[in-house]
């Protein structure tokens, strides 16, 4: 076979996969969209949900799912951030940073259902003066223990990515190593952290069986960060799951074209953020 | 007779009768590597020093000594002194940062911060403090005009410093390390990555700075050093070998190797 050839067929090949996952992905999407847009409408987006979610609408739970996701990203976000900054920043390689590095690759790797049954145990049951057991907070943390290790890893590459120009840079004017850490490096590493909050946002927005564990699954409008509570994922699990009539997985099918335009606009959003606020 | 009394007033410089910085018997070691070699030398205010010599000789080495910037580097071992003002700046003691503030430096590859030019400049006097928007406007235009680049940016202070030239964004680090008037500048290779026009202007500038600040500049290039400076000192292998006023080095060196070295004989 000649060179030309083999370079040819690479190309079809590689075409060819590429076109395959545009494809699947595109009839998945559509698939739900076509089932679901029929049944979203300003009644099912702003009313509370009736006979298990066969009726109604689902208005408090895009308020949980927000308020959740909000919630797990206000505990894990600084901690995550933090962490990465001291494993780059404050230590020198060795031993330790090997074994923190060794413990959140595996964490990363852990099914999620094992981090809900750890949350169900620790913080819903032996917590449960605090958390008030299924809750909010439950759940929250249980979601920021799941995300921890990948917004460590993102943050810490984003950061390695700064040049030590800058720092340098920075130090050389009389700044601080704090300083120099505030104003130069965590800005320039900005967009890689902003992607890894984002990776994890698909993460917790998609969790369901851990939640079912820790959030309790509550139906009702959360008063508090102490009331049980339930995201759009696990909304259309137990719809589908539990009810299973044909108006049930209707309803199922209309949550999920939320829950994917939700996921695009906070996609969408970010993105123009972060081009708004870098240049 | 001017020139005369000039070239008097230098030579007492070099006997240590005024000088801003004065080495003594500084040993530098990277891990077991011993990168400078008992270096001595008395820096004189208001006058360029050029600090010549091959590759790896230790230049940037002996420059980042100076603000310790070697604190940086775990495996650097330093003995020695090296006083400035009266102080010793390797005493343990010593406050790097405000060292950093009085003795700044530019370094070989431009390296501006991502963002606009105006906070660029701003930078050193904000960590230190200021907040006022009406002095650091002040600042920033007095530090841009004295380092040459005011005209080429006060349109453009709100855009990216990442987008001006190469020699801009050297002169505008340099308007940055202006901004926080420090007294020494440490300039290591400033030039090297620039062209002509723009190595030509960084030179006047120089030239400027020098009635205010003490400047150390290391440079690979013969006619830059014999151009700006007035004292040059000759490195090989971590030893400097020859420091004197700049004319003597370059008409009747003293050293063999200093000879070889600046009429390109060496290797
Ligand atoms: N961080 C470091 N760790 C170990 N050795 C180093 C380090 N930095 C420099 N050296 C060594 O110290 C010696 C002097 O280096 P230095 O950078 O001071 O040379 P230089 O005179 O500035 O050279 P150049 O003209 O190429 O910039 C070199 O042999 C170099 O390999
Ligand atoms: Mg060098």
């Amino acid at each position: 076979m000649s060179v030309k050839t083999t370079q040819k067929m690479a190309k079809a090949a590689l075409w060819t996969a590429g076109f395959c996952t545009v494809a699947v992905l595109s009839l998945v999407i559509g698939y739900v969209m076509f089932e679901g847009i029929p049944h979203v409408n300003w009644q099912f987006l702003t009313m509370k949900p009736k006979k298990m979610g066969s009726e109604g609408g689902i208005f408090p739970i895009i308020v949980s799912t927000i308020y959740f996701t909000a919630l797990t990203l206000a505990i894990a976000t600084p901690i995550g951030v933090g962490a990465a900054i001291y494993l780059t920043e404050y230590t020198r390689e060795g031993k330790i940073t090997k074994i923190i590095r060794f413990g959140t690759e595996a964490l990363a790797g852990i099914p999620s259902i094992v981090f809900g049954l750890f949350g169900f145990a620790f913080f819903v049951i032996a917590l449960e003066p605090i958390t008030r057991g299924w809750s909010l907070l439950s759940g929250a943390l249980t979601g920021a223990t799941m995300i921890l290790p990948t917004l460590i890893r993102t943050s810490e590459e984003a950061i390695k990515t700064v040049p030590v120009s800058y720092r340098e840079g920075s130090l050389a004017l009389g700044a601080t190593k704090w300083q120099t850490i505030c104003r130069v490096v965590l800005p320039s590493a900005l967009p890689g952290i902003v992607t890894g909050v984002i990776l994890s946002i698909g993460r917790v927005v998609g969790e369901t069986a851990a939640l079912m564990l820790t959030l309790g699954g509550s139906m009702r409008m959360p008063g508090s960060i102490f009331d049980s509570a339930r995201t759009m994922s696990m909304h259309l699990y137990l719809v589908a799951l539990e009810v299973g009539t044909k108006p049930a997985l209707d309803k199922a099918f209309a949550t999920a074209t939320v829950l994917i335009l939700t996921i695009f606009i906070i996609n969408t959003t970010a993105n123009w953020l972060m081009k708004h606020f870098i240049s | 007779m001017a020139d005369f009394l000039l070239y008097f007033k230098k030579i007492g410089g070099l006997i240590g009768m005024s000088s801003k910085i004065k080495v003594n018997n500084l040993y530098l070691y990277y891990g077991d590597f011993c990168a400078l070699n008992n270096v001595n030398m008395d820096i004189q205010p208001n006058q360029v020093t050029a600090l010549i010599g091959p590759s790896g000789c230790g230049k940037s080495t002996f420059l980042r000594t100076l603000n310790r910037m070697n604190d940086l580097i775990d495996i650097c071992k330093i003995v020695g002194e090296v006083i400035i003002d009266g102080e010793n700046i390797l005493d343990p003691e010593m406050d790097v940062v405000q060292l950093r503030k009085r003795v700044c430096m530019v370094f070989q590859r431009p390296n501006p911060f991502p963002m606009t030019v105006y906070d660029n400049v701003a930078y050193g006097p904000r960590i230190h403090g200021m907040k006022e928007k009406s002095k650091l406007d002040e600042i920033v235009e007095k530090s841009l005009k004295a380092s040459a680049l005011w005209g080429e940016v006060k349109d453009r202070l709100k855009k990216p410093a990442l987008g001006l030239s190469g020699g801009q964004q050297q002169r505008l680090c340099i308007a940055r390390l202006l901004a926080i008037e420090p007294e020494v500048l440490l300039m290591d290779e400033p030039t090297s990555a620039l062209d002509p026009i723009s190595t030509l202007k960084i030179e006047e500038l120089m030239e400027e700075l020098k009635q205010k600040y003490t400047i150390i500049i290391v440079t690979h290039n013969m006619q830059q050093a014999a151009r700006v400076s007035d004292y040059t000192g000759f490195f090989l292998t971590g030893d400097m070998v020859e420091f004197d006023v700049t004319e003597n080095i370059f008409t009747k060196p003293c050293d063999k190797r200093t000879e070889d070295y600046i009429t390109g004989r060496f290797g």
